[in-house]
Protein backbone atom coordinates (compact mmCIF):
# COMPACT_ATOMS: atom_id res chain seq x y z
CA UNK A 1 0.00 0.00 0.00
CA UNK A 2 2.93 2.46 0.97
CA UNK A 3 4.51 1.56 -3.13
CA UNK A 4 1.19 3.29 -4.49
CA UNK A 5 0.36 6.16 -1.77
CA UNK A 6 4.44 6.80 -2.64
CA UNK A 7 3.85 6.63 -6.22
CA UNK A 8 0.48 8.75 -5.96
CA UNK A 9 2.32 11.40 -4.12
CA UNK A 10 5.20 11.21 -6.70
CA UNK A 11 2.47 11.99 -9.02
CA UNK A 12 0.70 14.36 -7.65
CA UNK A 13 3.85 16.26 -6.89
CA UNK A 14 5.40 16.30 -10.16
CA UNK A 15 2.33 17.44 -12.08
CA UNK A 16 2.63 20.61 -9.17
CA UNK A 17 5.99 21.24 -10.56
CA UNK A 18 5.18 21.12 -13.96
CA UNK A 19 2.60 23.59 -13.37
CA UNK A 20 5.11 26.31 -11.78
CA UNK A 21 8.26 25.14 -14.60
CA UNK A 22 10.60 26.42 -15.12
CA UNK A 23 10.13 28.31 -11.61
CA UNK A 24 10.85 26.21 -8.83
CA UNK A 25 10.71 28.45 -5.87
CA UNK A 26 8.84 26.16 -3.74
CA UNK A 27 11.27 23.36 -4.24
CA UNK A 28 8.71 20.77 -5.81
CA UNK A 29 11.12 19.43 -7.65
CA UNK A 30 13.01 18.52 -4.52
CA UNK A 31 9.84 16.80 -3.16
CA UNK A 32 8.83 14.69 -6.80
CA UNK A 33 12.51 13.34 -6.64
CA UNK A 34 11.73 12.45 -3.18
CA UNK A 35 8.75 11.03 -3.73
CA UNK A 36 10.17 8.98 -7.00
CA UNK A 37 13.06 7.94 -5.23
CA UNK A 38 11.24 6.30 -2.61
CA UNK A 39 8.76 4.73 -5.32
CA UNK A 40 11.11 3.50 -7.57
CA UNK A 41 13.20 1.61 -4.53
CA UNK A 42 9.81 0.10 -3.14
CA UNK A 43 8.91 -1.17 -6.65
CA UNK A 44 12.34 -2.92 -7.22
CA UNK A 45 11.86 -4.62 -3.53
CA UNK A 46 8.22 -5.59 -4.40
CA UNK A 47 8.97 -7.31 -7.34
CA UNK A 48 12.27 -9.17 -5.84
CA UNK A 49 10.28 -10.21 -3.45
CA UNK A 50 7.48 -11.10 -5.58
CA UNK A 51 9.59 -13.29 -7.57
CA UNK A 52 11.10 -14.81 -5.05
CA UNK A 53 8.82 -15.61 -2.66
CA UNK A 54 5.30 -15.02 -3.84
CA UNK A 55 2.52 -14.12 -2.46
CA UNK A 56 0.62 -10.87 -3.08
CA UNK A 57 2.44 -8.28 -4.71
CA UNK A 58 0.49 -4.98 -2.77
CA UNK A 59 -0.08 -5.68 0.63
CA UNK A 60 -3.52 -3.74 1.55
CA UNK A 61 -4.73 -3.53 4.74
CA UNK A 62 -4.44 -1.02 8.03
CA UNK A 63 -0.88 -1.28 9.09
CA UNK A 64 0.08 -1.17 5.69
CA UNK A 65 -2.04 2.25 4.77
CA UNK A 66 -0.76 3.60 8.08
CA UNK A 67 2.75 3.03 6.91
CA UNK A 68 1.75 4.59 3.67
CA UNK A 69 0.45 7.92 5.29
CA UNK A 70 3.54 8.29 7.43
CA UNK A 71 5.55 8.04 4.64
CA UNK A 72 3.96 11.02 2.87
CA UNK A 73 4.31 12.95 6.00
CA UNK A 74 7.60 12.29 6.81
CA UNK A 75 8.66 13.01 2.72
CA UNK A 76 6.75 16.48 3.38
CA UNK A 77 7.96 17.40 6.42
CA UNK A 78 11.70 16.85 5.09
CA UNK A 79 10.70 19.53 1.97
CA UNK A 80 9.48 21.59 4.48
CA UNK A 81 12.87 22.03 6.72
CA UNK A 82 14.30 22.05 3.62
CA UNK A 83 12.11 24.75 2.45
CA UNK A 84 11.98 26.95 5.71
CA UNK A 85 15.78 26.28 5.77
CA UNK A 86 16.71 27.96 2.00
CA UNK A 87 13.45 30.50 2.68
CA UNK A 88 13.07 31.84 -0.78
CA UNK A 89 10.68 34.68 0.40
CA UNK A 90 13.24 35.51 3.22
CA UNK A 91 10.10 35.27 5.23
CA UNK A 92 12.28 33.72 8.42
CA UNK A 93 14.75 36.38 7.56
CA UNK A 94 12.21 39.36 8.31
CA UNK A 95 11.33 37.54 11.13
CA UNK A 96 14.68 37.39 12.80
CA UNK A 97 16.08 41.10 11.50
CA UNK A 98 13.02 42.43 13.59
CA UNK B 1 16.96 -5.20 6.96
CA UNK B 2 19.23 -3.25 5.74
CA UNK B 3 19.22 -2.35 2.06
CA UNK B 4 18.61 1.17 2.14
CA UNK B 5 22.38 1.19 3.14
CA UNK B 6 23.40 0.98 -0.23
CA UNK B 7 21.93 3.70 -1.70
CA UNK B 8 23.08 5.80 1.38
CA UNK B 9 26.56 4.59 0.16
CA UNK B 10 25.87 5.83 -3.57
CA UNK B 11 24.03 9.05 -2.24
CA UNK B 12 27.74 10.09 0.11
CA UNK B 13 29.24 8.67 -3.09
CA UNK B 14 27.18 11.16 -5.71
CA UNK B 15 27.23 13.93 -3.01
CA UNK B 16 31.09 14.51 -2.82
CA UNK B 17 31.23 14.03 -6.41
CA UNK B 18 29.11 17.06 -6.97
CA UNK B 19 30.43 19.28 -4.81
CA UNK B 20 33.87 18.68 -7.31
CA UNK B 21 32.24 19.27 -9.63
CA UNK B 22 29.91 22.23 -8.77
CA UNK B 23 33.56 23.83 -7.78
CA UNK B 24 35.13 22.88 -10.74
CA UNK B 25 32.05 24.72 -12.62
CA UNK B 26 32.25 28.13 -10.90
CA UNK B 27 35.83 28.14 -11.62
CA UNK B 28 35.27 27.40 -15.60
CA UNK B 29 32.79 30.45 -15.29
CA UNK B 30 34.87 32.52 -13.62
CA UNK B 31 38.02 31.98 -16.01
CA UNK B 32 35.49 32.52 -18.62
CA UNK B 33 34.13 35.81 -17.57
CA UNK B 34 37.80 37.19 -17.57
CA UNK B 35 38.34 35.89 -20.98
CA UNK B 36 35.23 37.84 -21.78
CA UNK B 37 36.28 40.99 -20.11
CA UNK B 38 40.03 40.10 -22.00
CA UNK B 39 38.13 40.30 -25.60
CA UNK B 40 37.98 36.03 -25.97
CA UNK B 41 34.63 34.16 -25.74
CA UNK B 42 32.65 32.60 -23.02
CA UNK B 43 30.75 29.19 -23.31
CA UNK B 44 28.75 27.99 -20.14
CA UNK B 45 28.58 24.10 -20.98
CA UNK B 46 25.47 21.66 -19.66
CA UNK B 47 25.68 22.28 -15.25
CA UNK B 48 26.28 18.76 -14.31
CA UNK B 49 26.45 19.83 -10.96
CA UNK B 50 22.63 20.68 -11.95
CA UNK B 51 22.13 16.99 -13.44
CA UNK B 52 23.86 14.97 -10.26
CA UNK B 53 21.60 17.21 -7.66
CA UNK B 54 18.77 15.27 -9.25
CA UNK B 55 20.70 11.76 -8.47
CA UNK B 56 21.16 12.72 -5.31
CA UNK B 57 17.67 14.08 -4.03
CA UNK B 58 16.14 10.58 -5.26
CA UNK B 59 19.02 8.59 -3.59
CA UNK B 60 18.75 10.75 -0.35
CA UNK B 61 15.08 11.07 -0.21
CA UNK B 62 14.26 7.50 -1.40
CA UNK B 63 16.89 6.12 1.62
CA UNK B 64 15.25 8.34 4.15
CA UNK B 65 11.63 7.11 3.73
CA UNK B 66 12.89 3.89 3.37
CA UNK B 67 14.62 3.25 6.56
CA UNK B 68 11.55 4.94 8.25
CA UNK B 69 9.62 1.95 6.85
CA UNK B 70 12.63 -0.05 8.08
CA UNK B 71 11.80 2.12 11.67
CA UNK B 72 8.08 0.99 10.83
CA UNK B 73 8.76 -2.83 11.20
CA UNK B 74 10.83 -2.83 13.79
CA UNK B 75 14.34 -3.48 11.69
CA UNK B 76 16.13 -0.39 12.43
CA UNK B 77 16.09 0.61 15.83
CA UNK B 78 17.80 4.27 17.78
CA UNK B 79 19.79 2.57 20.26
CA UNK B 80 23.45 0.71 18.71
CA UNK B 81 24.01 -1.48 16.82
CA UNK B 82 21.02 0.44 15.58
CA UNK B 83 20.10 -2.29 13.31
CA UNK B 84 18.12 -5.56 14.96
CA UNK B 85 19.87 -7.83 12.82
CA UNK B 86 22.94 -7.29 14.09
CA UNK B 87 22.08 -8.56 17.51
CA UNK B 88 21.79 -11.81 16.42
CA UNK B 89 24.86 -13.28 14.73
CA UNK B 90 22.77 -16.07 12.55
CA UNK B 91 20.88 -12.88 11.08
CA UNK B 92 23.76 -10.93 9.61
CA UNK B 93 24.58 -13.32 6.51
CA UNK B 94 20.65 -12.83 5.20
CA UNK B 95 20.93 -8.94 5.71
CA UNK B 96 24.37 -8.80 3.67
CA UNK B 97 22.79 -10.90 1.16
CA UNK B 98 19.83 -8.46 0.94
CA UNK B 99 22.05 -5.45 0.78
CA UNK B 100 23.99 -7.48 -1.94
CA UNK B 101 20.53 -7.88 -4.14
CA UNK B 102 17.96 -5.59 -2.78
CA UNK B 103 19.92 -2.21 -2.14
CA UNK B 104 22.38 -3.17 -5.31
CA UNK B 105 18.90 -3.49 -7.47
CA UNK B 106 17.71 -0.28 -5.63
CA UNK B 107 20.53 1.84 -6.37
CA UNK B 108 21.05 0.60 -9.71
CA UNK B 109 17.46 1.25 -10.98
CA UNK B 110 17.83 4.97 -9.27
CA UNK B 111 20.83 5.72 -11.28
CA UNK B 112 19.24 4.00 -14.57
CA UNK B 113 16.34 6.59 -14.38
CA UNK B 114 18.68 9.54 -13.74
CA UNK B 115 20.55 8.32 -16.49
CA UNK B 116 17.52 8.50 -18.84
CA UNK B 117 16.02 11.57 -17.17
CA UNK B 118 19.76 13.18 -18.36
CA UNK B 119 19.95 11.72 -21.88
CA UNK B 120 16.21 13.15 -22.27
CA UNK B 121 17.61 16.56 -20.71
CA UNK B 122 20.95 16.78 -23.35
CA UNK B 123 18.84 15.43 -26.44
CA UNK B 124 16.31 18.56 -25.59
CA UNK B 125 19.18 21.06 -24.79
CA UNK B 126 20.57 20.02 -27.84
CA UNK B 127 17.42 20.73 -29.76
CA UNK B 128 17.17 23.81 -28.67
CA UNK B 129 20.88 24.82 -29.39
CA UNK B 130 20.92 23.24 -32.67
CA UNK B 131 19.30 26.07 -34.50
CA UNK B 132 21.02 29.04 -32.64
CA UNK B 133 24.59 26.87 -33.97
CA UNK B 134 23.22 27.06 -37.38
CA UNK B 135 22.26 30.84 -37.01
CA UNK B 136 25.61 31.46 -35.69
CA UNK B 137 27.86 29.29 -38.03
CA UNK B 138 26.04 31.05 -41.00
CA UNK B 139 26.99 34.10 -39.59
CA UNK B 140 30.66 33.46 -38.37
CA UNK B 141 30.86 32.59 -42.26
CA UNK B 142 29.66 35.84 -43.84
Amino acid sequence: MWLLLTALAAIIATALWYVNAPGDKYKLSLLSFIYWGAAIMWLVDHVIAYVQEGGEFFEINADATGLGFSVLLFGLFVWLIVLLVSDPKRVLKRVLKK
Amino acid sequence: MACFLVPVGEAVVTTVVQKVVEKREKKAVEQGEKKVSGGGTASIGVKWSQRLGWLNKMLWGGAILLALEHVWHGEVVPWPPFLTAMETPGEVGPMLHEMATYGVAMAITVTVVWAIIVVIAELRAKAKAMPGEEAHAVGGGA
